[in-house]
């Protein structure tokens, strides 16, 4: 039951919350304005004072903590040492790929396991997705519900959706134990065997990101004017010699963007990993939940922060070699 | 575009990629039974959490995989509704949801009014910032902004919460609003300030009005990230029953020593049910928004 007195806290809560955002920010623009406009006479200083309050907000909780992050790096910070902690140079860093990165896992081992997870999730979302935006893309009778049942797993809150896949992992009383066993097959240890874990996870996950491909391939498919079709099929092309020369090239601009950003909330993803498994295999773990396990269940923080800059910068590098190659986001700087 | 579409019911045969009701029936079947098994595998999961919340209280554990069970009732939600703390939970997301879309908004409807129409020294290493930003894995911060939320006491309130999520949610913000304001033309803006408008009225009076298909995007970004984060939520507010968000809520639901599902199940079906309706009639906007930005011209 709720109670009215919790409503009216968290009402005040929430309503002096804005009210301390919108004065901060007040406050901010008139020392900016007397500043920028008075002192400095700055022709420029309409974006700057537009920019602001982001600006200090970005500051203050992405800036201000990965610098702190990045210093806590090269101590040896844990709850042990918690208050005083020792400086110890790189050898965080070099413990990461050294020592074990949980208690059993090393850091190559959960790379490759990361790497594997991306890959095989990506690949099926963009098969899955073409496939069916292509089945999609035509004249027929019940498009439009087709459309929105498919994109169902999207619209799902996603704590829910792997809490309810978690669920038909049930040895007993799951799906696919059930059809298993209703074929004469033996059922598998969804949760507790490490590799059937592993399947566990990819399978819901790639039910969880068909949508968002289909749905931006399917945009993109829409967009490619039927002429072209037409021509190629006055010089007798063939539907896989269309596909390749028209469809694949003309959809690059809309799949490079899907790609990246897919690829990185893949590599990324929380959710999926930990809801599954629940904090139990850590054969499981890929680099983002190792990382929470590493800070919050064994309270390496030093080492978990060193940990974790590993991690960013191979998400850099792979977006940046990806961008340079396919020239992906060109227009968004003009 | 209208005039080439009505071009393709001549009559013509056409190809896989681009067919119509001029395809054989044999195809057509086919298309059709490929797609009813994908929509019966995207909606299975959600047939199935209904049909076990409608299951009475002695078998909800069962192995019969018939969706409707035979006496089927709605204990389950009454229980969940009444007897136990979800509707708390309910009203502390939505109060913390709806506050972080209306700052998160705001923030990011003015920086990227900034980045779209004034070419100021450090913009692209902004541009370029905002983009990194979405590469830094969410556990990373974790640590820190606890610490941090230690030390300014937030720890334990919403406060910190909704201003940690608004500006999470400000860089992937930012570059939808601005990629949607590069695209309506700088004349109607400079037209009123011929008038006499300044420029903050232009931007209020035209620029924004314009661009409320947009903004619709980034309030549902913004209220999508606030309303099923776990992470933060988990980190920050830690364990305090009144305090709880549905997503930490329905968490120790499934988490407890004996689960009981069909209350884990009517709960995630109250959740769900209003989100996926708010989801799918934006829809359309969504997509719309989503590809603005990559398809030009």
């Amino acid at each position: 039951m709720i109670s009215l007195d919790l409503v009216a806290k968290s009402l005040t809560e929430i309503l002096s919350t804005i009210l301390y955002v919108v004065g901060g920010t007040i406050l901010l623009e008139i020392v900016l304005y007397v500043l920028l406009v008075r002192f400095l006479k700055l022709k420029l200083a309409m974006p700057y004072m537009l920019l602001a309050p982001a600006a200090v907000g970005l500051i203050a909780l992405v800036i201000y903590p990965i610098a702190w992050e990045l210093n806590i790096s090269f101590t040896n910070m844990s709850l042990r040492h918690f208050k005083v902690t020792d400086y110890i140079g790189l050898t965080n860093y070099l413990r990461v790929f050294v020592d074990p990165v949980l208690k059993q896992v090393t850091f190559l081992s959960v790379l490759w396991k990361t790497v594997l997870w991306t890959g095989v999730n990506i690949f099926f979302h963009v098969l899955g997705g073409l496939g069916l935006a292509l089945l999609l893309n035509r004249k027929m009778h019940g498009r439009g519900i087709y459309r929105t049942l498919l994109i169902l797993p999207w619209a799902v809150p996603q704590v829910i959706a792997v809490l309810a896949w978690r669920s038909e992992f049930h040895f007993e009383f799951g799906f696919p134990n059930l059809v298993l066993k209703s074929i004469g097959l033996q059922p598998i240890q969804w949760l507790s065997e490490p590799t059937w874990n592993f399947i566990a996870m990819c399978i819901t996950n790639i039910w969880l990101g068909i949508p968002f491909m289909m749905v931006i391939l399917l945009g993109g498919l829409q967009s490619i004017s039927s002429e072209y079709y037409e021509a190629s099929e006055i010089d007798g092309a063939s539907a896989w010699q269309q596909f390749r020369n028209i469809t694949l090239p003309l959809m690059r601009p809309v799949m490079t963007p899907a790609i990246i950003l897919g690829t990185i909330w893949t590599f990324n993803n929380f959710n999926v990993p930990f809801f599954i498994n629940q904090n139990e295999l850590e054969s499981s773990d890929i680099l983002v939940t190792a990382l929470f396990r590493a800070a919050f269940q064994y309270n390496r923080y030093g080492f978990s922060a060193a940990f974790a800059f590993i991690i960013f910068a191979i998400l850099v590098v792979y977006s940046l070699t990806y961008l340079r190659f396919t020239g992906g986001l060109k227009g968004a700087f003009e | 575009m209208s005039a080439m579409k009505s071009t393709s019911s001549l009559g013509r045969k056409r190809s896989f990629f681009y067919g119509g009701r001029e395809d054989s029936s044999f195809k057509r079947l086919l298309i059709h039974s490929v797609l009813i098994i994908a929509c019966f595998i995207a909606a299975y999961p959600i047939l199935r959490i209904i049909s076990v919340s409608i299951r009475p209280g002695d078998r909800l554990l069962s192995t019969n995989l018939s969706l409707i069970p035979p006496d089927a009732n709605l204990q389950a939600y009454t229980t969940v509704l009444f007897e136990k703390e979800f509707l708390q939970w309910i009203w502390n997301s939505l109060v913390i949801t709806i506050a972080t879309a209306m700052v998160g908004v705001t923030l990011a409807a003015t920086s990227a009014y900034a980045f779209s129409r004034w070419n100021f020294p450090g913009r692209s290493v902004g541009l370029i910032f905002l983009l990194t930003t979405q590469m830094i894995p969410a556990a990373m911060l974790m640590v820190p902004l606890y610490i941090l939320a230690i030390r300014l006491s937030l720890v334990g309130t919403y406060r910190g919460l909704v201003i940690a999520y608004s500006v999470t949610a400000v860089p992937f913000s930012i570059w939808i609003l601005k990629g949607y304001y590069d695209t309506i033309p700088l004349e109607l803006e400079e037209a009123a300030r011929i008038d006499g408008a300044s420029q903050l009225t232009a931007f209020l009076r035209i620029l924004l009005p314009l661009s409320t298909p947009a903004l619709a995007i980034v309030f549902l970004f913004n209220f999508t990230t606030a309303w099923n984060d776990y992470l933060l939520a988990r980190v920050i507010l830690g364990s305090q029953e009144r305090l709880l968000t549905w997503p930490l809520g329905l968490q120790r639901m499934q988490g407890q020593f004996q689960t009981q599902w069909g209350q884990f199940s009517a709960a995630s079906m109250l959740v769900m049910v209003p989100t996926m309706i708010l989801f799918l009639l934006s829809s359309k906007f969504l997509i719309s928004g989503l590809t603005l930005g990559s398809v030009k011209g």
